[in-house]
C-alpha cells in the first residue's frame, strides 16, 4: 500500500507544479487585479491629506444618476450593435469570395487583410485625414458631386457612427482570416455531394456551409464583442470622446476617470461595471449559440 | 433509356493528360466497373460522367442525350462518394432528404421514399442519429440511402467500400449488388480492388495510365486478358509474367503461332503451375505463404520469380529445388514490345 500513496502523492505534486506558473501568471495579472478593483471601488477617493475611506456602495449610488455613464454606455450598445454583426458578415462575405479560385485571388486577399495589420493608432490617423472637412477625402468626393462639406467628426449626429465604418473596416480582414480557415478545413467532397442533389449555392449555404462555420461564427462573434468595449485607441487620436460624449465609449469613460480626472475609485466601480457586461453577454453567447453549434 | 456512352473522351489539365479516347458504352440495368491502379483516370472517368469535370474533348451521353457540358444536377444520376460525403451537422434522416428538399419534392413524398430507403436499408432505428454516431458500415448505408431516394436510373460510385474493414467490405459489396439489381439501376463502380470488380460487375473496364487496357465480362478478363498488364492485375495471387530466357524459350517455341514477333512474355496463373518429378525448368523455392486453403511457393528460376499455388499445406521447404512444368493450353503469350496478346497456338482457337 505504501508505494501506491507515495505515487500518487507525487502525482498531486507533480501536477501543481506543472501548473504553478501558469496559476501565479493568471492570479497577478487576472484574479488579483479584478479583487482589487471590486474592493477600491468601495472607497472615496483619497488624497495626500485626506485616505481613502469606505463608502460602501455609494460609488455605485452615484453611478446610476451619472448621465455620462448613461451616454457612453448607450453608445458603446450601439457600436457593438452595429460593429459587431455588420463585421462579421462582411468577413464571412469576403472569406466565401475569395475562398473561391477568382482572378487576383492574391492580391484581394492581400487587400482584405491590409486593414489588420495596421495598428489602431495609425488607422485612425489615416480616416482621421477620410473624415476632415473640406480637404478630406470624403468631403472631395462629395465635392465632385456638388455636395458641401460635412464636419463628420464634429458633428453629434455621425460622430460615433463614423468610428463605426472605421471599426467595421478594420476588423472585418481579421475576422475573414478565420472564415477562411475554417471554409479551407470543409470536405470538397461534400461541395460535390451537394452539386449531385441539386442544392443551389443559397441553399448549400443556408444548409451546409453555414451550419459548418458555427464554431468559428462563435469564435468570431465573441472577440467582435470584446473588441467592441476594449478597443479605444481611436477614440484618442480622433475624436476624445467628443464632441459632447457624442462618440465616447464605456473604456474611454473609465479612462478618462481614472487618468484624467484621477478619479481613481470612480474608475473602479465603472471597471467592474464592464466586466459584468462583457461576462454575462459572453455567458449568453455561449449557452445560446452553443445548442446550435456542431462541433466535427 | 438510361445507358451511359462516352465517345472519344479526353481529359487533361495543363500539360497532364489524364483520359486518352476513352470509349465505351454501359447498357441500361448493367453494372459497369471501372478498375486500376491509382492514378489510371478511373475516377476522373466518373467525374466526367457525373459532371464535376468537363471532358477537354469528346462527347459523355447519358439515355441518349449529350450531357457533356451539363452541370451534374441536370444529369438525372446519383453518386456515393468515396468519404461518404455525409453532412455532419445533419441527421440520418436529414442527410438522406437534402437533395429532395433541395428539389423541393413535396413533404408527403419526401417522407414515402424516406421510409422506404431506411427501410430497405436497416436504417428505420438511426434516422435521428448524427453520422458521427453511426459505424462505417452505417455511414456507407445512409450515403446509399441517398442515391436511393434520389430515384434517378443511373448511381455512380467512387471506390464506396474503401474506407470498410474487410468483412465489411464483402458484405457490402453483396448488398449494393443486389440492390442494383433490385432497383434495376444502371451502375458505374470505381474500385481498385480487383477481387470487388470480379465478384460484382457485369463488365469490367480496366484502365492504366489514362487510356482503357482492356473491356469486357469478369470471365473474359481471367481467361483471356488483352494486354500482359490485365493478365497480372487480375487473378489473386497474380499471374506470373516470365521473360524467357534460354531455357524458357525452348520450352514454348512450339506454341507459337507462325509470323510471331521476335520476342514475347509469358504469362501463367500460379494455379496453374504443376510440381513435376521429371519434366520441366527447375527452380528455388525461396519462400511459402500458407493462406489456409491454399498454400502459395514462391520460387525463382534463372532471373526469374515464379509463384504456384497449391492446395493445402505445401510439403515443402524453403531451399528445394523443384521442377514446374504446365499444360500448354494455360499458357499466355504477349508480344515483349507492346503487351498486346498473341494467339497461343495450343489455347486459342483460331476463327
Amino acid at each position: 500500500m505504501k508505494p501506491k500513496f507515495q505515487l500518487r502523492y507525487w502525482n498531486h505534486v507533480n501536477g501543481w507544479l506543472l501548473v504553478l506558473p501558469a496559476v501565479f501568471m493568471i492570479s497577478l495579472f487576472t484574479h488579483f487585479p479584478i479583487a482589487s478593483n471590486l474592493f477600491h471601488s468601495l472607497f472615496s477617493m483619497g488624497t495626500i491629506t485626506r485616505p481613502a475611506t469606505f463608502i460602501g456602495m455609494e460609488n455605485y449610488v452615484f453611478l446610476m444618476d451619472d448621465d455620462i455613464f448613461w451616454k457612453v454606455l448607450t453608445n458603446n450598445l450601439v457600436y457593438s450593435m452595429c460593429t459587431v454583426p455588420l463585421s462579421i458578415a462582411i468577413a464571412l462575405g469576403m472569406a466565401l469570395l475569395i475562398n473561391h479560385n477568382i482572378k487576383g485571388r492574391s492580391l484581394v486577399r492581400m487587400s482584405f487583410f491590409t486593414p489588420t495589420v495596421l495598428p489602431m493608432i495609425a488607422v485612425a490617423n489615416i480616416w482621421l485625414f477620410f473624415y476632415t472637412p473640406e480637404y478630406g477625402l470624403f468631403d472631395q468626393v462629395f465635392s465632385v458631386f456638388g455636395g458641401n462639406s460635412h464636419n463628420w467628426l464634429g458633428n453629434p449626429d455621425t460622430a460615433l457612427y463614423c468610428l463605426i465604418v472605421m471599426v467595421i473596416w478594420k476588423e472585418s480582414g481579421f475576422f475573414m482570416v478565420f472564415y477562411l480557415a475554417a471554409l479551407q478545413q470543409l470536405s470538397p467532397e461534400l461541395t460535390e455531394a451537394g452539386l449531385v442533389e441539386g442544392s443551389g449555392k443559397w441553399y448549400y449555404f443556408r444548409r451546409v456551409t453555414f451550419p459548418l462555420l458555427m464554431p468559428t461564427t462563435l469564435f468570431v462573434m465573441v472577440n467582435a464583442v470584446v473588441n467592441s468595449f476594449k478597443l479605444v485607441d481611436h477614440l484618442v487620436i480622433m475624436t476624445k470622446g467628443g464632441p459632447d460624449n457624442a462618440s465616447s465609449l464605456l473604456l474611454y469613460y473609465i479612462y478618462e476617470n481614472a487618468f484624467s480626472f484621477w478619479d481613481t475609485s470612480y474608475a473602479a466601480t465603472l471597471t467592474v461595471v464592464l466586466v459584468l457586461i462583457l461576462a454575462v453577454i459572453t455567458i449568453l453567447q455561449f449557452i445560446v449559440v452553443e445548442k446550435r453549434i456542431h462541433y466535427q | 433509356m438510361s445507358t451511359i456512352i462516352l465517345k472519344d473522351a479526353c481529359k487533361s489539365w495543363g500539360s497532364t493528360q489524364a483520359l486518352t479516347d476513352i470509349n465505351f458504352t454501359c447498357e441500361n440495368g448493367k453494372l459497369l466497373v471501372l478498375l486500376g491502379p491509382s492514378g489510371c483516370g478511373k475516377s476522373t472517368t466518373l467525374r466526367l460522367i457525373a459532371g464535376l469535370d468537363t471532358p477537354t474533348s469528346g462527347i459523355v451521353e447519358i439515355g441518349g442525350r449529350d450531357v457533356s457540358n451539363l452541370p451534374p444536377v441536370k444529369r438525372n444520376i446519383s453518386m456515393v462518394f468515396q468519404n461518404y460525403a455525409l453532412f455532419p451537422h445533419l441527421s440520418v434522416a436529414e442527410n438522406i432528404l437534402f437533395g429532395l428538399k433541395a428539389r423541393k419534392i413535396p413533404k408527403k413524398e419526401q417522407r414515402k421514399r424516406l421510409a422506404n430507403a431506411a427501410a430497405l436499408l436497416g436504417l428505420s432505428e438511426l434516422l435521428n442519429r448524427k453520422p458521427s454516431q453511426l459505424s462505417g458500415g452505417q455511414r456507407q448505408r445512409v450515403a446509399l440511402g441517398r442515391s436511393i431516394v434520389a430515384q434517378v436510373s443511373v448511381c455512380l460510385m467512387d471506390e464506396p467500400l474503401s474506407n470498410l474493414d474487410a468483412k465489411l467490405r464483402q458484405e457490402m459489396r453483396q448488398e449494393i449488388r443486389s440492390l442494383q439489381q433490385r432497383l434495376k439501376m444502371t451502375m458505374i463502380y470505381v474500385t481498385h480492388d480487383q477481387v470487388e470488380a470480379m465478384t460484382i460487375a457485369d463488365r469490367i473496364i480496366l484502365m492504366k495510365d489514362g487510356i482503357i487496357e482492356q473491356h469486357g465480362t469478369p470471365e473474359e478478363l481471367y481467361n483471356s486478358p488483352a494486354t500482359a498488364f490485365t493478365g497480372s492485375f487480375i487473378g489473386n495471387p497474380p499471374m506470373n509474367i516470365l521473360t524467357p530466357d534460354a531455357r524458357v524459350m525452348e520450352a514454348f517455341s512450339s506454341l507459337l503461332p507462325p509470323g510471331s514477333p521476335p520476342s514475347y512474355l509469358v504469362g501463367i496463373r500460379p494455379e496453374n503451375i504443376i510440381i513435376s518429378k521429371n519434366s520441366g525448368i527447375k527452380s528455388l523455392v525461396m519462400a511459402i505463404e500458407y493462406l489456409g486453403a491454399d498454400s502459395l511457393i514462391l520460387c525463382r528460376s534463372g532471373k526469374q520469380n515464379i509463384t504456384i499455388m497449391v492446395k493445402g499445406k505445401a510439403e515443402i521447404s524453403t531451399g528445394a529445388h523443384l521442377r514446374l512444368d504446365w499444360n500448354p493450353k494455360h499458357i499466355h503469350l504477349f508480344d515483349a514490345g507492346t503487351g498486346r496478346r498473341i494467339k497461343n497456338s495450343q489455347r486459342d482457337v483460331t476463327p
